[in-house]
Parts: structure tokens; sequence; C-alpha cells
């Protein structure tokens, strides 16, 4: 039993010249065989008959093949070009200052440009509902953040949070606001139902966030005590009750037939349609659908924006920098007086808010919801974007939610291979940024500069 | 046992002016007995040591004390100035440090390591923060009042980072820091949250004699500054020695001695406990020693 590991230098120099990258080339290119001789060698189908039939696309297989092999040797090539590379500093130096220079003028230019895409592209209304989408999920991104980034709890159902808020909006909208009404007379106690006519959506986008809020709080309670993939799975199961209530609770929800109807916004109490009472009426221009997309493309502008100050204030805020501190050690928080449940339950609370928030909008929006649109795919979609981002960091998650769902729109041409190469790209951008677009850690206060803390030093939490 | 009596009525003193009394403390994980019938008194703006072999039980009772653990059976009383006492075993979690001012350092650092030096400091003001802030709302709108309580937050942290010596690290990250500064850091911010007991697990761990030296001035400091009272395990016996005013022995879960530590360094059990071997043999050392 004595199986001495080879002896290998610490700092061996790596073998170099071509027999060197040749070999691993070759290596590389059987893998690929091997892996897609069946994946793309060979096609099967179901036949007419419901027999298997079968063709081979052997083209395409050497095709990939040469492929790996020619990026082998290129990949291989550049790094003896880069020269030696160490954890810390795979990206040349020079590139390095230059991305940071970038990195500062960033978010000023896509905060300028994102205001300016409803004028740039107000022909393109393609372009304007896919700006919508994307900020949909800045937003959710934002408020996942919360409590993903910053108190460091993992939350795989964070779209029931959106559900609640969209059903919200969506339900109340329809019966109106319910208050109860207390008289002397039997029954005593009896609920009058507040019609909001065009006032709908602003009166029931604070009530969704706090319904919202309500839920993550009654979510928070009981799994307060789980830690890292405990509650993860049960805010999953949380998620999927959500769903499963809604599809099953046919009286109140319409179950899988959803809601439909539900009132558009209105710019303060103006309807943006056209009757003669619409703005467009009012301004005595003529009537563009156009105009809703725009209105509607800076309210959710404005509500994303909201959720990244508020973020941005509360970090600064003595609660923000609590769920920072229960990110990094939870031991040294109880040590120090903060209650921990309290901190806890107000992050969970912070998110399902903006989920609320977000949920609302999508409702009208759509003008029709159904339990279809809050999947688990929803939740893996946005703490893919929260982790992609880097976590905590607010420049990086919006980064992330423009490249997964804009990018995921841009490959539409390439259909089948669409996931793919979005595969690819996670894979690469795993390998070069583990931590996520912008892994580093901003401090919250500082005395005379503030340096930006390496994401090593940070922790991911543990639930 | 009569000489520690004896040492009891000399020392009345701080009997009479303690601020945390344990009374027949036990502490029992199934079937183990880490703490046994343990008791003991600390005395206001004095300087507690607790020591003992490793698996004493040290740790199990500052974990009893600052909440982490609930005890099996015994009483904790603490008593702040001119305040009722406090039945420590009652507390729970947070509150202990919140409510009875016990904070606590750990054996193992345990800072916020992605947060700086001086993020460190504010996080352990939370909870005067937190009401500055008008649980969060004011603080949201930016209020003039959580300005200034920021201010004097900041103003607070500056004075501690100024005393260990680590103001020009202030905007560094804490798992950035070496060792020692660490160490220091941590004490600073258990002092931030403004204790009347200050409870350090073994505060010298891991430091060269000159680091340990600093920390034996900055704990009597501290002392005398902050009137702090302070309780600390420790094994470096020169630090020990040097700074308490009381020691407390350990071993198997139970005190086996309590005194001065001239008195403490003299008892034949204490040397006993601490070589290992039994009572009658250490007699037999000392007295071939001296």
């Amino acid at each position: 039993m004595s199986v001495i590991p080879a002896a290998r230098p610490p700092h061996a120099a790596q073998p170099s010249g071509s027999a060197f990258i040749l070999k691993k080339a070759l290596i590389s290119a059987l893998v690929a065989l091997v892996l897609f001789s069946l994946m793309i060698g060979v096609r099967t189908e179901a036949g007419p008959q419901g027999g298997l039939i079968y063709w081979t696309r052997f083209g395409d297989l050497a095709a990939i093949v040469a492929v790996v092999f020619g990026g082998s040797i290129i990949v291989e090539l550049l790094r003896r070009w880069w020269g030696p590379v160490d954890k810390d500093r795979i990206v040349p130096k020079p590139v390095q200052s230059a991305m940071s220079f970038t990195g500062r003028l960033l978010a000023p230019a896509l905060l300028v440009f994102t205001f300016l895409v409803p004028v740039i592209f107000y022909d393109q209304r393609y372009i304007l509902d896919l700006s919508i989408l994307v900020l949909t999920y800045v937003m959710l991104g934002w408020g996942l953040n919360v409590v993903v980034g910053l108190a460091g709890l993992l939350d795989l159902g964070y779209v029931a949070f959106y559900a609640v808020g969209a059903y919200s909006y969506g339900l109340l909208a329809q019966s109106g606001l319910p208050f109860p009404t207390v008289s002397l007379s039997y029954p005593f106690l009896s609920v009058d139902f507040l019609h909001l006519g065009p006032w709908a959506f602003w009166v029931l986008l604070p009530v969704s966030g706090i319904l919202a809020a309500f839920w993550g709080v009654l979510l928070g309670f009981p799994v307060l005590r789980l830690r890292g993939d405990y509650l993860a799975i049960v805010t999953l199961a949380f998620g999927e009750i959500i769903r499963l209530v809604i599809i099953n609770w046919q009286s109140l929800t319409g179950g899988p037939n959803g809601v439909s109807g539900i009132p558009r916004p209105t710019l303060f109490g103006i309807p943006l349609d056209n009757s003669d009472s619409g703005l467009a009426a009012r301004l005595g221009i003529e009537f563009s659908p156009t105009h809703r997309i725009v209105f509607l493309f800076y309210i959710i502008l404005a509500m994303a924006l909201l959720t990244n100050w508020v973020t941005i204030r509360l970090r600064r805020l003595p609660l923000g920098r609590a769920w920072e501190a229960l990110r990094e050690d939870e031991v040294a928080c109880r040590a120090l007086g903060i209650n921990v449940t309290t901190t806890k339950l107000t992050a969970f609370a912070t998110g399902a808010m903006f989920g609320g928030f977000a949920g609302a909008f999508f409702a009208t929006r759509q003008g029709f919801i159904s339990p279809e649109s809050f999947t688990f795919q929803e939740s893996a979609l946005v703490l893919a974007i929260v982790v992609l981002g880097g976590m905590g960091s607010q420049l990086g998650v919006a980064l992330a939610a423009l490249a997964m769902i804009g990018g995921f729109e841009l490959f539409r041409g390439l259909e089948q291979y669409r996931m793919l190469v979005f595969g690819l790209a996670m894979v690469l951008l795993m390998i070069w940024r583990p931590r996520g677009l912008i892994g580093h850690r901003a401090p919250t206060v500082y005395l005379k500069q503030a340096q930006a803390i390496s994401s090593d030093l940070v922790k991911e939490g543990h639930g | 046992m009569s000489a520690d009596r004896i040492d009891d009525r000399i020392n009345n003193k701080i009997i009479n002016d303690k601020i945390l009394a344990v009374d027949h403390l036990s502490m029992r994980f199934g079937g183990i007995v880490a703490v046994n019938d343990l008791s003991f008194e600390a005395g206001k703006r004095r300087i507690t040591a607790l020591i003992g072999p490793n698996g004493a039980g040290k740790t199990t009772v500052f974990n009893c004390i600052t909440g982490f653990y609930k005890p099996t059976g015994g009483t904790m009383r603490l008593t702040h100035e001119g305040a009722a006492e406090i039945a420590l075993e009652r507390l729970n979690d947070f509150r202990i440090s919140k409510q009875a001012k016990i904070a606590r350092t750990f054996q193992n650092i345990r800072l916020f390591p992605g947060m700086t030096a001086l993020e460190n400091l504010m996080v352990a003001q939370h909870n005067a923060l937190m009401l500055a802030s008008g649980l969060t709302f004011l603080g949201l709108i930016g209020a003039p009042s959580w300005r200034t309580a920021e201010k004097r937050a900041i103003d607070l942290a500056t004075f501690w980072l100024t005393r260990i010596g680590l103001l020009d690290r202030a905007d560094d990250a804490a798992g950035n820091l070496p060792y020692g500064d660490q160490r220091r850091l941590e004490i600073a911010r258990a002092m931030c949250t403004e204790p009347a007991l200050l409870c350090l697990d073994e505060p010298a761990a891991g430091l060269n004699t000159r680091e340990s030296a600093a920390l034996s001035e900055l704990l009597l400091s501290i002392r005398a500054e902050q009137g702090t009272s302070i309780l600390l395990i420790e094994h470096d016996m020169s630090v020990v020695m040097e700074i308490s005013d009381h020691v407390v022995v350990m071993d198997y879960g139970v005190k086996i001695a309590e005194g001065s530590p001239e008195q403490v360094r003299n008892d034949p059990k204490v040397i006993a406990a601490y070589l290992g071997a039994d009572e009658q043999e250490a007699i037999a050392v000392m007295e071939s020693g001296t």
C-alpha cells in the first residue's frame, strides 16, 4: 500500500514544442470524436411506421472534430503568447486596466443608453418589447440579489413572489380592493369592494409588493433554521406549491385558464388607448399602440431603478450591512447582538417585495396571466442572472440579465444550437470569472479610499 | 479548600463588587459532562482568567455565558452598575450581547473577512445604529438624525482603530490583515458593542512575545479607561500572570483552584493538572524544586 504520487516539481516548466501542442490537440480531437459521434454523427428519428430510422452525418462530425483540433492548437498558442498565468491574473495588465476604465464609465453609459432606447428604436416594436423583458429580469435579478447576493440565502423559489405579485394585481384589479365595513346591525362586518377604475395599477402596485413581502415572511419563518442545500430545497418546494395552488384553486385563480382582461396602467388616470378620453386624443396626436409600449418601458425602468436605489441605499444602512455580515459569518453576528431571525426575514421580505412589484408589472403588461409563466425555469433563470452577474454586484446583475435574455434572443437564428452556444458561453464565463462578471465587492463605508475587495475573501453564504 | 475560603474573605471586595456570578453551572452533552457544578465570580472592573488544560471545559463555560449553549443546570447572574440582576440562562442568543452587554471573541477568529476593518466595527454597532436609522426607514430617506448617528459610529470605529493601531488599514478587507492584527480587530469589534463584560477566548493564541505583550497592554488599558470587566481564557501563562486579578482553574469540567495569580501558580492541584501527574507527585516535584 505504498502509493507514492508521481513526483512533480511545483513549478515544472511546461513541456514545450510543437509535439506537445499536437499531442494535446489530438487528445482533444479524440475526446470530441467520441462525444459527438453519437450526438452529431448519427441522427435518429421516429419513422412513419413508428420504427426508428437513422442517418449518418459524418461530414458534420468531421468538421466539428477538425474545429476542436484547430481550436486546441490556437488556445495552446494563445496561452504561450500570454506567458505563465496564475490564478489571479489571467487577463494581461493593459487589458485589465482598460477594462477597469470602461467599467467606471459603463454604468452611466448604459443608463443613458437605456433612457434613449425608446427614442432610438421607436419604430422597432420587437426591440422595445425585448428591452421591456430585459428590464423586467434586471429588476427580478436586483430583487433576488438582496436575498442571494447580500444575505447569502440561496432561494430557488423566487418565482413564487413574482406569481404572488402578478396574481395579486390581476385578481384585485378585477374584484376591486376589498375593505371591511363595520355596522351595528347583522352581519356587523361586511366586505365592500372599492373599484379603482383607471387608478387600478398605481394603487395595486404597492399592494402587490406588500402581499408578496408578506408571503416572503411566511416562507421565511419556517425555513430560517435551514441552511445551504436544505434552504434551497425548501424554497424550491415553496415555489412549486404556489404554482400548484394557483393551478388547482380554480374558483379564485381560474386554474390553468389564468386571469385575463387585466387593466392596463394609466398616466395619472388617463388611459393610453384610442378612445376619445385617451392620451392621444387629448394631446391631439395620432394614436399609436407604440405609445403604450414606450410608457410601459419607462414604468419598468423607473421600477428597476427604484429597486437599485433602495438596494444601494440599504447596503449603507445597518440593515444591509447586517445582511452582508450574515453572509460572512452568522455566529459572529449573533455574538454581536444582531437578531439573525429578523435580519433574515427582512432580506426575504425585501427581495419578495421587489419580486411582487415585478409580478404586478408583468400582469399589467401581458394583460393575461396563467400558471405557465411561473415555472421553476423562471426561478432558475433569475438565479442564474444573479450568480452570473457576480453575487452582490448591481451592475453585474444588470449586465447578466442583458446577456442572458438579450443574448438568448440574439441567437434565436441559430435555432437548435442556441442552447449549445448558451451553455458554452456559461462554461467559459465560469472558467474565466468563477465569481460572476463583477466578482469584487465594494465597501459600504470608508475613511480614506474605497478599495474593491477581492472575491477570494468574500463569502458566498451558507444559507 | 479552607485556603480558598480564607482567600475569599480576604478578597471580599471583589466578591461584593461582582459583575458576573456563575453558580453551580453544569453542561452535559448526552452522557458527557463538559462542565460540572462550576461556581465562580468575576469582579467588576477586574480581569478574571479562566485557565486549565485542553478539554477542561473552558470554552463550554464561555458558550454558556454568551448564550451559544443553554446550560443543563445552574445559574449565571450578571449585575450592571445600579441595575437589577440579569439571569443569563434565561436570555438567549443575540440578547446576551444586546441586553446583558456581554461581548465575546472567538478562539478561531471570526471576523467578517470580506468586509473592511471599518465595516467590521460598524456592524458591531448594529443595534445602536438600527435605532438611529429608525429601523431603516429614517435612514432610507437620509434623515439628518441618521447622518449624525452614522458619523458618531464612524468616530467610535476610528477611535478603536487608532487604539489598536490599525487606522492606516481601516479600508482594507479584514481577511487581508495579518493574524495578529485580526486578533486585535476582533477585540476592537467586541468593544464597539460597548460591553460591560468582555469575554476573550484565547486572545493571545498564535501571537509572538512582542504581540502578546502589546495585547496585555491593550487589555489593561481597556479595563482602566473603559472600565470594562474582562473574562478571559488563556493558555499563555505570561499574559495570565501579568494581567489577571483573579484566576479560576478548571480541569475535567470542575473548578480545582481559584485565587490570585500567585496563589494559583503555587497550588499543587493546578500543577498536577497541568503536568498530568497526581497531587502527591506534584507536591513532591514542588518540594524538590524549591
